[in-house]
């Protein structure tokens, strides 16, 4: 019977895990393309969900319009946070800019308290079909759902930096900023948009979040648990945060499992990544895949 | 060494003892010590509310100091300065409670006793700069906050510990009133050992670390050492400001230690100035005064057409929070070096008086 609670646990932390991975994808793509450490993602599922969730139950849009329509609301958001707040940064020492995102972060946390209230909201249900068995365990629609939008994200994500003209031009300017400006790139428009897709998306994890849990302000959590997977897999590799995010995802439901067959400590699902942060940090701080920094003098 | 009563117009400095002098001026020393008697004089004339807010700006500023000699002056990030905070405290109840000290030996012990928790700390963080940095203090952070959950002999877990009030020769500070002058103390005496250290070797080595650290390393300065170093003096600040706290309120728990309360200690360190020493207590009272000041705009508000319009009145708490955050951005972005640079600006502008160019 314990195996197959391992199992459900495991399988559940793949499909968390796919989420923190969409996350974490959102995070690195910002920090490649503008080198900021962005503690305000959370807030961007946060947002994204919210909004979904008011179109959906108090303006009674149907889930495809108010999907959209979250969408192109967060890709603004996101543009604009960038154009309004963190464009005056640029050249600051690092820790004004870490400083900007907290500030953002604590800043629209509790604006999303005040607008929509602290108690947490579901999401009105979306499809019929409550949970399919998939080799006899139960797995509810909502998790499958959510693992195929996990999937379409990173498969959209690869193409989009592989084949499209703007993400290749990303991919320069990270690569180097000045060759890039002088290949007539934009490296303004980049930063901007940047900002906006990693928006749109961290949107699209929170709406999923909000309808597999219903949505709060615990979907903040989603930024900081982030911290974990980009490290793991190294802060500029997007596969690396992926593969991360998985990581991470797997690695809690097993510590909740570890805890609560053998340890009895309480709380290790919470506080598991972070110890295993720490021991990254100390022993591969570029991550799995990460591009060493190479300083000459 | 006699100083000037006036700044000069210009820099006509002709010893080191000059540049490195903590009152560049006999004002701005007299300012100081009239300052330090104000405060020592308020419990005569000011309330119970104003006397509370001073403490707090007391302890809180003690503790807002070490992070900026972490952050402003050695340019180490760290995100988890409030469990280091509520360290101290928890040390102190738990030496005055279970050790047996008298608590106005155990403040300074419980200091100690944080510095070592840093220094532990620390040790990694000599090899981390930057992101990497911020990343394992918030791991810190989650980790000790944690701990403090766990470790009922040390914490009391969730109902918290008692402190004992701290009493001197039989003398009992247990008031508001006799209070201040406890926090008073420890302010002046640590503020003006941050001003030295920074005129001594070890202080001007941290410094070149934070300007740049592989220019200091060819000057011969240990980077682990110093970086372990800062991380171990920001500490001891944070615990002796928590203790104090804890002695202020006769009661610890582990409500409170968030990363929240670790990002309020960052935004006193930048909206006062990163790198000055007058700018952290200036932050501190800042932040502190800020939602007072929000608390007074709602009740002027109160039952008006904005009032009903926004519903403040139940978004109160959230309200502060909002101002929190946004008091950050726009330092950030109008006022980067903070309000120590603001006073500064002040002063130039009197130095060149009427006639500026």
């Amino acid at each position: 019977m314990e195996w197959h609670l391992l199992l459900q646990l495991v399988m559940n932390g793949l499909i968390v895990g796919m989420l923190y991975g969409v996350v974490a994808m959102c995070f690195v793509l910002i920090y490649k393309a503008s080198q900021i450490v962005n503690f305000a993602q959370g807030e961007f599922l946060l947002i994204g969900a919210w909004i979904c969730w008011w179109l959906l139950t108090k303006q009674h849009l149907p889930f495809v319009w108010s999907f959209v329509v979250t969408l192109a609301f967060m890709m603004a958001f996101g543009l604009l946070v960038q154009i309004v707040v963190l464009r005056p940064l640029i050249g600051e020492p690092v820790i004004s800019v870490i400083m900007m995102t907290i500030g953002l972060s604590i800043f629209f946390q509790a604006l999303m308290k005040w607008v929509f209230g602290v108690l947490p909201q579901p999401f009105p249900p979306i499809t019929e079909i409550a949970s399919v068995s998939i080799l006899g365990l139960q797995v509810q629609t909502v998790y499958l759902m959510s693992m195929a939008v996990s999937v379409l994200l990173m498969g959209g994500f690869a193409w989009f930096f592989k084949s499209s003209r703007m993400g290749l031009a990303m991919r320069a300017t990270s690569f180097d900023q000045q060759v890039a400006q002088s290949l007539g790139i934009s490296v303004r428009q980049v930063f901007a948009l940047s900002w906006g897709i990693s928006a749109m998306v961290s949107a699209i994890a929170g709406i999923v979040v909000g309808v597999v849990n219903g949505v709060s302000g615990a979907l903040s959590i989603f930024g900081i648990k982030v911290f974990p997977a980009v490290i793991l897999g190294g802060l500029d590799s997007i596969v690396g945060a992926v593969l991360g995010g998985l990581i991470v995802g797997v690695l809690e439901n097993v510590a909740q499992f570890a805890d609560s067959q053998f340890l009895k400590w309480g709380n290790l699902y919470e506080i598991a990544p972070f110890y295993v942060l720490i021991v990254i940090l100390m022993i591969k701080p570029y991550g799995l895949f990460g591009k060493r920094d190479i300083e000459r003098v | 060494m006699s100083s000037d009563a006036f700044r000069p117009c210009g820099d006509f400095k002709t010893a080191y003892s000059r540049d490195q002098t903590i009152f560049p001026t006999s004002w701005s020393r007299n300012f100081c010590i009239l300052g330090i008697i104000a405060v020592s004089l308020a419990p005569f004339f000011a309330d119970r509310y104003v006397l509370s807010l001073l403490i707090q700006i007391g302890y809180l500023g003690i503790a807002a100091l070490g992070l900026n000699i972490l952050v402003g002056f050695t340019g180490q990030i760290s995100i988890g300065h409030a469990v280091f905070f509520g360290f101290g405290g928890f040390a102190s109840c738990f030496l005055s409670n279970q050790a047996g000290l008298p608590p106005a030996l155990s403040v300074p012990l419980a200091g100690l006793m944080t510095t070592a928790v840093g220094l532990v700390f620390g040790l990694p963080a000599a090899r981390l700069k930057g992101l990497y940095l911020a990343i394992a203090t918030l791991a810190a952070q989650f980790i000790l906050q944690d701990f403090f959950g766990r470790a009922q002999w040390f914490t009391g877990g969730v109902n918290g510990t008692v402190a004992p009030p701290i009493s001197l020769f039989g003398f009992a500070f247990d008031r508001d009133e006799r209070y201040l002058y406890v926090v008073l103390a420890y302010v002046v005496l640590l503020y003006v050992a941050a001003a030295n250290l920074l005129r001594t070797r070890d202080g001007r080595a941290i410094v070149a670390v934070r300007d740049y650290y592989l220019a200091a390393e060819m000057m011969g300065v240990n980077l682990a050492k110093y970086r372990t170093l800062s991380f171990g003096i920001a500490s001891f600040y944070a615990g002796i400001g928590g203790a104090l706290y804890a002695h202020y309120l006769g009661f610890m728990s582990i409500e409170g230690l968030d990363i929240g309360f670790s990002i309020q200690f960052l935004a006193m360190v930048i909206i006062g100035g990163l790198g000055s020493i007058m700018g952290s207590l200036l932050g501190t009272a800042f932040m502190i005064l800020l939602p007072q000041a929000v608390n007074a705009m709602v009740k002027t508000l109160d039952g008006g057409a904005i009032d009903h319009a926004l519903g403040l009145h139940e978004g109160l708490p959230f309200l502060r929070e909002m101002m929190i955050g946004a008091a950050i951005i726009l330092f950030l972005i109008f006022e980067p070096d903070g309000l120590a640079h603001r006073w500064k600006q002040i002063k130039a502008y009197w130095k060149l008086f009427p006639f500026s160019y």
